[in-house]
């Protein structure tokens, strides 16, 4: 664990001056400037109208910034959102299977990688069921594994726990720092909710709304484990929400 | 590095799997699903009798279910029933295919790109409106009474409804499903062959079992109209046949059998395959 904890200095993704317009309307991102280490965890946050999904999209290569230039060394990102997305014609196994696949991991070498992956998200027993046969929290499990074999060293996660109960929420949060500090893939995490950013994240960047800009930022150095109910992050979860109510409030006067 | 931490969130996790597996939705019971309809059917012939036996009609208009069943009884003795049951299953079992193999391609077509979508897409739905019965004379004058005539009639009913079935089962494919495919690697002929076809397929078979429908129908339609001592036996002609010789009992029987061929096909081959595909993409119908 010692190499992944290690620091690194080289850059997973870098955004410059990146904005994005659709079609005549409003900016929706205006200026983004902002790298994330290889191995790094970032929380995206923002109320709505940010553009956080936006800018995820423009990091996945999904669409094209209209200002500015999106980097990524690696070439690649995987995504997940806030829906598994599973593939509902394809059992748990083949649904990470097929992402093996399309990425070219030869036909042998699939089955037992995919066996491998839904351990590490210890979903084994599951892995011949379908999603409507897992709760929210299974399927976003495997959406993780099937995000692990695409095999790129960024994972983007678009709201990922939103729609899940909180008692599931806190045991992926769990989850998820266990599979990062094990892999030390990079992270861009977006949410709304500031106590999940400062639970997981080893920075946090506050956006503005219609145009996303880069607020501030803050460096959280709680030590995992972490709990969302530990002081620590209630303490910085007070000051962070205090400026996106600010943020907020300057729409409110116009 | 086994944290205690650790172990104690793959016990949490696994016990919260176990509260949360969905449960199997029990089967029904086949007894179930058999009996209500038996006893309508028993309703319906046990009505019917009485009416006959009332002698609301004179027998030769209105024959009850019994001499129906002999006038059928007696035209399998002598075997042309079977021969027509025969002759009218494979040409629908062929006119179904060869829609299939016209209907599939255009359906992608009409359904992937827009330009094709506004020039043909209102023809096709169009077609679905019209009686296929509306295109027997125009056959029969063009091709005469001939097989071909029959099969036209058959594909002009089956194929709208099966490239209708598959344009919307394509516009039902959830956006984010293409996405996820996109993100995932899939691109071209990929992504068609991994998300688009398999994501759609629910619409599609919902539009072949109604290409079957409207094949089987429109098969009875040509075969009625177009009867020739050339052309083989079918239960369409078989229909005619008890028109021309006044013959009410045979008229209802060959009706009868019409009926439980077309439901018989849908029951057997269709219905299953609808099951299977819908329960796999997680949305069996629930029932009443």
């Amino acid at each position: 664990m010692t190499v992944t904890t290690a620091k690194s200095t080289r850059q997973a993704v870098t955004l410059h001056g990146v904005g994005k317009v659709f079609d005549s309307g409003p900016p929706v991102l205006e200026d983004i400037s902002l790298s994330v280490r290889a191995g790094e965890f970032v929380c995206l946050l923002g109320a709505s109208g940010c553009g956080k999904s936006t800018l995820l999209n423009l990091i996945a290569g999904l669409d094209t910034p209209t200002a500015g230039q999106v980097e990524l060394p690696g070439g690649h990102a995987a995504l997940m959102f806030q829906e598994s997305a599973l593939f509902p014609w394809l059992s748990a196994t083949r649904n990470v299977e097929l992402a093996l696949r399309l990425r070219g991991v030869p036909r042998k070498e699939r089955q037992a990688e995919a066996r491998r992956l839904l351990s590490l998200v210890r979903l084994e027993q599951a892995r011949n069921k379908r999603a409507h046969e897992l709760s929210g929290g299974m399927r976003q499990r495997v959406a993780l594994a099937r995000a692990l074999a695409q095999g790129s060293e960024v994972l983007l996660m678009d709201e990922p726990f939103a729609a899940l109960d909180a008692i599931t929420r806190d045991v992926l949060h769990e989850e998820l720092i266990r599979l990062w500090e094990a892999t030390g893939f990079s992270t861009v995490f977006v949410t709304h909710n500031v106590r999940e950013a400062v639970r997981l994240a080893e920075r946090v960047v506050l956006l503005t709304s219609l145009p996303g800009r880069i607020a501030r930022e803050w460096t959280v150095d709680i030590p995992h484990p972490r709990r969302i109910e530990d002081a620590a992050v209630a303490r910085l979860s007070v000051e962070i929400t205090e400026h996106l109510r600010e943020e907020i409030r300057r729409h409110g006067q116009t | 590095m086994a944290r205690p931490e650790q172990n104690g969130l793959a016990r949490l996790e696994a016990g919260l799997d176990s509260l949360a597996g969905a449960r199997a939705a029990p089967r029904r019971r086949l007894r179930q699903q058999l009996l209500p309809p038996l006893v309508a059917i028993a309703v319906v012939l046990l009505g019917w009798q009485g009416l006959y036996l009332a002698g609301v009609e004179p027998d030769w208009v209105l024959p009850g279910p019994t001499e129906v069943w002999q006038s059928l009884a007696g035209a399998a003795g002598r075997g042309y029933v079977w021969s027509s049951i025969g002759n009218s299953l494979s040409r629908g079992a062929l006119g179904f295919l060869v829609s299939v193999v016209i209907g599939t391609p255009l359906g992608v077509v009409v359904g992937r790109s827009q330009p094709v979508r506004t020039a043909v897409g209102p023809i096709l739905s169009g077609l679905q409106n019209l009686p296929s019965v509306a295109w027997v004379p125009p056959a029969v004058i063009f091709f005469g009474v001939t097989p071909a005539t029959i099969y036209t009639v058959i594909l002009l009913g089956a194929v709208p409804s099966i490239a209708n079935g598959l344009v919307s089962g394509l516009d039902q494919v959830p956006p984010l499903y293409l996405k996820v495919g996109r993100n995932l690697g899939a691109k071209g002929l990929s992504s068609v062959v991994h998300v688009l076809l398999p994501a759609a397929l629910p619409g599609y078979v919902a539009g072949l079992k109604q290409g079957w429908a409207f094949a089987w129908r429109s098969l009875m339609a040509a075969e009625i109209i177009a009867t020739s001592a050339s052309l083989g036996h079918g239960l369409g002609q078989l229909l005619k046949q008890a028109q021309d010789t006044n013959d009410m009992a045979l008229a209802f029987g060959t009706i009868a059998l019409v009926l439980v061929v077309g439901i018989g096909v849908n029951q057997l081959v269709f219905a299953p395959v609808e099951r299977h595909v819908l329960r796999s993409h997680g949305l069996a119908l629930k029932r009443p």
